[in-house]
């Protein structure tokens, strides 16, 4: 799902890292935005709705909206359309509002 | 507690521009955003710009946000806080900011709200499934990331963003399957429009969204032609296979530490939904607070940055700085913003500004 050719863009990439999402190993460029390493790994779903756990995706893409609220290492409700992506990072599904433990 | 002169918050077109221009008449400014780069929506911006060469035109919005960004990263008199979300204004006079999970507290003389805007979404079965887009957040996705939402798309909205985010969803390989327009004609510029239908993309006017398809993720979407009155004309429905839908139905102001700080608001359709009421300086009925930009009402980023450059020089002014061509520079701006809003495609946003200017 990357783009490989692009007639005006170039597209500055940071180094290959690997990353976890459910449990599975994936792959990113540090520096992209977990939801763009996400999506280029061809996932759409982020998180369930609270009340009704319907699936629920990326929607504005510059943290307004809370539609992609995810568990990033062990913390709930981590807008993945902005938060960086590192590596080792542990993405998970988050279903409900997330627990402070 | 830090003091400033004059606080801003947002570094999109109409912060960066304001800050540079106070900062340019010796005002010390003190400019804050939430994102970890500045430029805002530019940044996503591949398209060249209309207009005249005072408003940047044929330039591409990236390299206007990198250009205004390293000025403003290299002023002196400009403090640049990223990463730093604005949490409230008090009555007191000060700004609750949190940058890196910590609080900071800034208490400016002037405060500029340049927060910008966000999409709007659209009622119909499923709208919530993984795989529907605000426009914008698609052309974030492709542009600064180079990463595609899908495969096959429908745009939802044929006003300049959902047109012009169609062409770049073409240039970066991705199927654009339709563009449907509820209103019975294009909203967006002519060359733009036929960029994309001359590269093979149907826009059906008078149709909308009925529903979007799928389990987990977009799979469908069936799409219905209206009749005058604005109504689906049953038998018209038509099943696109497409995996993304993309929503342009327009952006609201982001006006929360507008409201919060007291300034009178008002419901403007024609700006995007509530807006401060402004004086022709920009102030906002609390005295010492200017907006500017897409939070004082939608429009472009060229209107944004001369909303940004007059809410700059009348801050600064307001602290008693100057420069003897200063009413120059303003009557500049304003002519060209008067220049930019005329003409049919300003009506909308002439009609709005009227309800709201004091």
């Amino acid at each position: 799902m990357r783009i490989k050719e692009h007639p005006i863009l170039n597209f500055e990439k940071g180094r290959k890292v690997k990353f976890y999402y459910n449990g599975q190993e994936l792959e990113g460029y540090e520096g992209e935005t977990i939801a763009a390493a996400l999506h280029a790994n061809g996932i759409r779903g982020m998180r369930e709705s609270i009340r009704m756990h319907r699936p629920r995706g990326l929607f504005c893409n510059i943290g307004n909206c809370s539609s992609c609220l995810m568990i990033v290492n062990g913390k709930p409700n981590t807008r993945v359309c902005v938060e960086k992506l590192k590596e080792g990072m542990v993405v998970e599904t988050q279903r409900g509002k997330g627990e402070l433990k | 507690m830090r003091q400033t002169e004059i606080c801003i918050i947002g570094g999109g077109p109409a912060g960066l521009t304001a800050a540079l221009k106070a900062a340019a008449l010796g005002a010390e400014v003190t400019l804050v955003d939430r994102n970890d780069y500045l430029g805002g929506q530019l940044i996503k911006q591949t398209h060249r710009f209309f207009g005249s060469k005072e408003q940047r035109a044929s330039e591409r919005g990236i390299s206007i946000a990198k250009e205004l960004a390293d000025a403003v990263e290299s002023n002196k008199k400009i403090n640049v806080l990223k990463k730093a979300t604005a949490l409230g204004y008090y009555k007191d006079g000060v700004l609750l900011v949190e940058q890196d999970e910590k609080i900071i507290k800034i208490k400016p003389k002037k405060l500029i709200v340049a927060t910008g805007g966000a999409e709007k979404t659209l009622l119909f079965p499923n709208n919530d499934l993984p795989g529907i887009y605000g426009a914008g957040a698609v052309q974030t996705l492709v542009n600064v990331f180079g990463v595609k939402p899908g495969n096959k798309v429908l745009m939802v909205g044929a006003g300049n963003i959902g047109v012009i985010v169609s062409y770049q969803l073409l240039q970066a390989g991705v199927e654009v399957a339709a563009i449907i327009e509820a209103a019975p004609q294009i909203g967006s510029y002519w060359v733009h429009a036929s960029k994309v239908v001359r590269a093979g993309v149907p826009i059906y006017t008078r149709h909308t969204i009925k529903r979007a398809w799928g389990d987990t993720e977009v799979e469908g979407a069936t799409i219905v032609e209206l009749d005058d009155n604005w109504q689906p004309i049953e038998g018209s429905e038509k099943d696109l296979d497409v995996d993304v839908i993309c929503l342009s139905v327009g952006l609201s102001p982001l006006t929360e530490l507008l409201w919060q700080a007291g300034c009178q608001m008002k419901y403007v359709p024609e700006l995007g939904g509530h807006v401060p009421l402004r004086n022709e300086n920009l102030e906002t009925t609390v005295p010492g607070i200017y907006t500017a930009g897409d939070a004082a009402g939608i429009e472009e980023a060229s209107a944004a940055m001369m909303e940004g450059a007059l809410a700059g020089i009348n801050a600064a002014h307001s602290l008693g700085y100057d420069a003897p061509d200063l009413n120059k520079q303003k009557e500049k701006i304003l002519m060209e913003l008067t220049g930019l809003r005329s003409g049919p495609v300003g009506e909308k946003i002439r009609r709005g500004l009227a309800k709201v200017t004091c």
